[in-house]
């Protein structure tokens, strides 16, 4: 069991809490921001209504999210100062220039267009106003991929040599930035924040659907959040697949643990559920399809697949906590794509709109991106224990000298402040969510309407000229 | 010039901008109990609303650009300072929340003025305090900090703390005073000259208590020829009051504002002759804390391009927003 008087396990435990919480908000705001970029460009082509109502409508709950996420951020920044000061010595020359241009390229170009995004539309031409908000969508994305960078450098570091300090320090900028799991990480969480976003807009709309299905923003809303899933949810399983044999090929170790194989062998299978037993080195319990974990790692069934007997005892992650970690988000992601496979359909038959039970099946999905995205990271994570540096820097090599105490008191602090702040910013954010999107002139979007609703309003014109529909 | 004096000097500035820009509206948070009504304070929060998130985005550039450029530095001042950090997080937690979830709250809304004021109070202490536990030295052995971890709470750095919280404040008032008009207006013009007599006096004990907690800093005030540069600074603050006292009898709100900046400019320049050249006082210096040269000058490439055009739209930004605030402020 973890030892609560341990500085590592405590700043171990701070971290995961922290960043899981930030992971949230760029998870919604990366998605968000480019949401509302695409709504605004889309009434700058059309001029209808319904995008101006539909980016009044999201932007209040992105004021609150990206705030939250701000402030989240700046803790994980100082961070690696006050718990991780051994790794932030050793690692700083490298992973801190990335950091800088995070701060130079992404912070200040969110922070600073945000405050035109969110107060200036009056101010600045339309023109300027959509600059500031397609800034704002780039300097989220620029973050993550600075970031991610970061990550995936720890994850697969390349690039670097050994000073007499004993620090890391670059020899190639480009192989440090495009290091051999950067483009997969970046890629795979990307298309997570846009889908978790996707997830949470179709929820909303589902919700007022269910209250109003003829409001035509409500409509928009939804059509526009289930075209998105439908996109990026299976393009997602493929980046995910890429990004499985490419941390096959770098983290082995990590691939078994998550796969439950503990003893290398060709012809491998696939466990769908059980229960690790670190002990016996077994999986208890276990459902499996044989062949398909040799094919899935290599796409090929009767493939020798690492196992974790190839690794020395003390290397191991968790197995228990990335077997499960991973079978929850790749399962999620089944139900993601299951969701855009069935809005299609409902597309194709022109029911969208019609069906209950796609909107419940929406609404029930709504959260549950996060819930993926907080599972990749664990897997990803707890996958590269026991090191902070893969293979180079043991995660126990890297801890400040601060006292159990300190840790414990600030860690106490930070769960009681985070619980209780986000707690509420989560509940202001679903108070916003629930309100009722005001309904659009039917005039400008006509296109909105099916076949049958326009001969009915043009029915109804010659009955009554004029008259709003 | 190489790489660590370039750099020292960009981080110097960025910090003192964060100082500049994230001070007055702290300020205006430690200034809301004093503030009327509701709609007072809306328009307080609306002064600063637009601008509150590039203003603490520099205190991210401070401890990025620490790990980035001096990580020796950033691995020994953070631990040693692990309290009052921790503490100015937590707070700026609460205050940038408190931003936005005010508006949404309903019938809650007053608990959020609270954890603004609170937020925006204990975030400005915390950084007097990390300032003055800096200041007074960090006890470090081979490449990390060795002091026990109260060891940043002294009289002197109460004293610093609380220099900060009523600078902060003088800051705040001066430009709410540029932001605002009517009642409110005249509520915090009556404030600047207590708060700056406040200030003033702190900046004097600070000053005066500085050169005898090392003999190094006494070295720097009180020998020649370094007492050539240090001199000008006490002469330039006393001219710098006297001009926010004369733009305040003539109603000239924006050079009030900017005296009270030149004030704390001045305060920044005279700490940067104490310490010079230590980054951590008075174990490390810049050129051992330094990162290599493959990593400074990485950065600086970026750094050259990129933080002029930050400033460029960040003044951009105060443009589009410049004038006073209606009452009730922004909406989004």
């Amino acid at each position: 069991m973890a030892d609560f008087s341990d500085p590592v396990i405590l700043a171990r435990i701070q971290f995961a809490f922290t960043v899981s919480f930030h992971i949230i908000f760029p998870a919604t705001s990366i998605g968000l921001a480019s949401f509302l970029a695409f709504v605004q460009w889309r009434w700058m082509q059309t001029r209808e209504e319904v995008y101006l109502t539909l980016f009044d409508f999201w932007i209040k709950p992105f004021a609150v999210v990206f705030g939250m996420g701000v402030v989240s951020g700046l803790m994980l920044s100082y961070e690696f100062g006050t718990n991780w000061s051994v790794f932030a010595d050793k690692a700083g020359p490298v992973i801190g220039p990335l950091m800088g241009y995070e701060v130079m390229t992404a912070f200040f170009v969110e922070a600073g267009f945000l405050g035109v995004m969110l107060f200036g539309r009056d101010k600045v031409g339309p023109r300027l106003h959509f600059f500031a908000t397609f800034m704002v969508a780039a300097g989220t994305l620029g973050s993550a991929f600075w970031i991610l960078s970061v990550n995936s450098w720890m994850q697969t570091p390349a690039g670097y040599g050994m000073n007499e300090a004993g620090q890391f320090i670059p020899l190639s900028w480009m192989e440090v930035i495009f290091n051999p799991s950067f483009p997969y990480r970046f890629v795979h969480m990307v298309f997570a924040a846009y889908l978790t976003t996707a997830l949470v807009v179709a929820a909303t709309a589902a919700y007022h659907l269910r209250r109003a299905r003829q409001n035509r923003t409500t409509r928009k809303m939804f059509s526009l959040a289930m075209w998105i899933i439908a996109i990026v949810a299976p393009l997602q399983i493929l980046a995910g697949d890429q990004h499985g044999l490419n941390t096959y090929e770098h983290q082995p170790a990590k691939v078994a643990a998550l796969e439950g194989h503990f003893k290398t062998r060709k012809a491998a299978p696939e466990y769908i559920f059980g229960w690790p037993n670190m002990e016996t080195g077994e999986i208890d319990y276990a459902v499996s399809i044989p062949y398909l974990g040799s094919w899935i790692l290599t796409h090929d069934f009767n493939a020798e697949v690492v196992g974790l007997d190839q690794f020395p005892r003390e290397d191991w992650p968790n197995v228990n906590i990335l077997f499960w970690s991973f079978r929850i988000m790749v399962g999620l992601g089944l139900l993601f794509f299951t969701l855009g496979c069935w809005g299609l359909w409902k597309r194709y038959r022109g029911q969208l709109y019609d069906s209950p039970r796609l909107a419940q099946f929406a609404l029930m999905l709504g959260p549950t991106g996060y819930i993926a995205v907080l599972c990749g990271w664990v897997t990803t994570e707890v996958g590269r224990q026991p090191y902070t540096i893969y293979g180079l820097l043991r995660t126990s090599d890297s801890v400040s000298p601060v006292a159990a105490p300190a840790v414990a008191t600030s860690l106490a602090a930070i769960v009681v402040v985070y619980l209780f702040v986000f707690g509420l910013g989560t509940l202001y954010t679903l108070r916003l969510l629930a309100k009722d999107p005001p309904d659009s002139p039917a005039e400008q979007q006509r296109g909105l309407l099916d076949q049958g609703g326009r001969r009915a309003v043009r029915i109804w014109r010659l009955i009554w000229p004029g008259r709003e529909v | 010039m190489d790489y660590a004096l370039i750099w020292a000097l960009i981080l110097a500035i960025g910090v003192f901008v964060y100082v500049a820009l994230d001070g007055f509206d702290l300020g205006v948070g430690i200034l809301f109990p004093l503030l009327e009504d509701e709609q007072e304070r809306d328009t307080a929060i609306g002064a600063i609303a637009p601008v509150w998130d590039g203003n603490e985005t520099w205190l991210v550039l401070g401890g990025g650009g620490l790990l980035a450029v001096f990580p020796l530095a950033y691995s020994v001042i953070f631990p040693a300072l692990y309290v009052p950090l921790i503490a100015m997080l937590l707070a700026l937690v609460f205050r940038g929340v408190a931003f936005e979830f005010r508006v949404h709250a309903g019938r809650h809304k007053r608990f959020w003025d609270h954890a603004f004021f609170g937020g925006s109070l204990v975030a400005a202490f915390a950084q007097g305090i990390s300032l003055g536990a800096w200041l007074q030295g960090i006890e470090v052995v081979g490449r990390s900090y060795s002091g026990a971890w109260w060891d940043w709470l002294t009289p002197f750095s109460v004293a610093t703390g609380l220099a900060l919280v009523f600078g902060y404040a003088l800051l705040g008032a001066a430009w709410l005073n540029l932001k605002t008009e009517g009642a409110l207006n005249a509520r915090v013009n009556r404030l600047i000259i207590p708060l700056a007599a406040a200030t003033i006096g702190f900046i004097v004990a600070v000053s005066l208590w500085t050169p005898f907690m090392n003999e190094r800093y006494a070295a720097r005030w009180f020998t020649f020829p370094t007492m050539i540069y240090a001199l000008p600074v006490p002469l330039f603050v006393a001219a710098t009051v006297f001009t926010l006292w004369q733009s305040l009898k003539n109603d000239n709100a924006l050079r009030a504002f900017l005296s009270a900046e030149l004030l704390f400019l001045l305060c920044y320049i005279g700490i940067g002759i104490s310490v010079w050249p230590h980054i951590v006082p008075t174990a490390i210096t810049i050129h051992d804390a330094a990162g290599p040269d493959k990593s400074l000058g990485f950065l600086l490439v970026g750094a050259v391009v990129l933080i002029p055009l930050i400033l460029a739209y960040t003044a951009a930004a105060y443009w589009i927003f410049r004038g006073k605030v209606k009452h009730g402020g922004y909406h989004h």
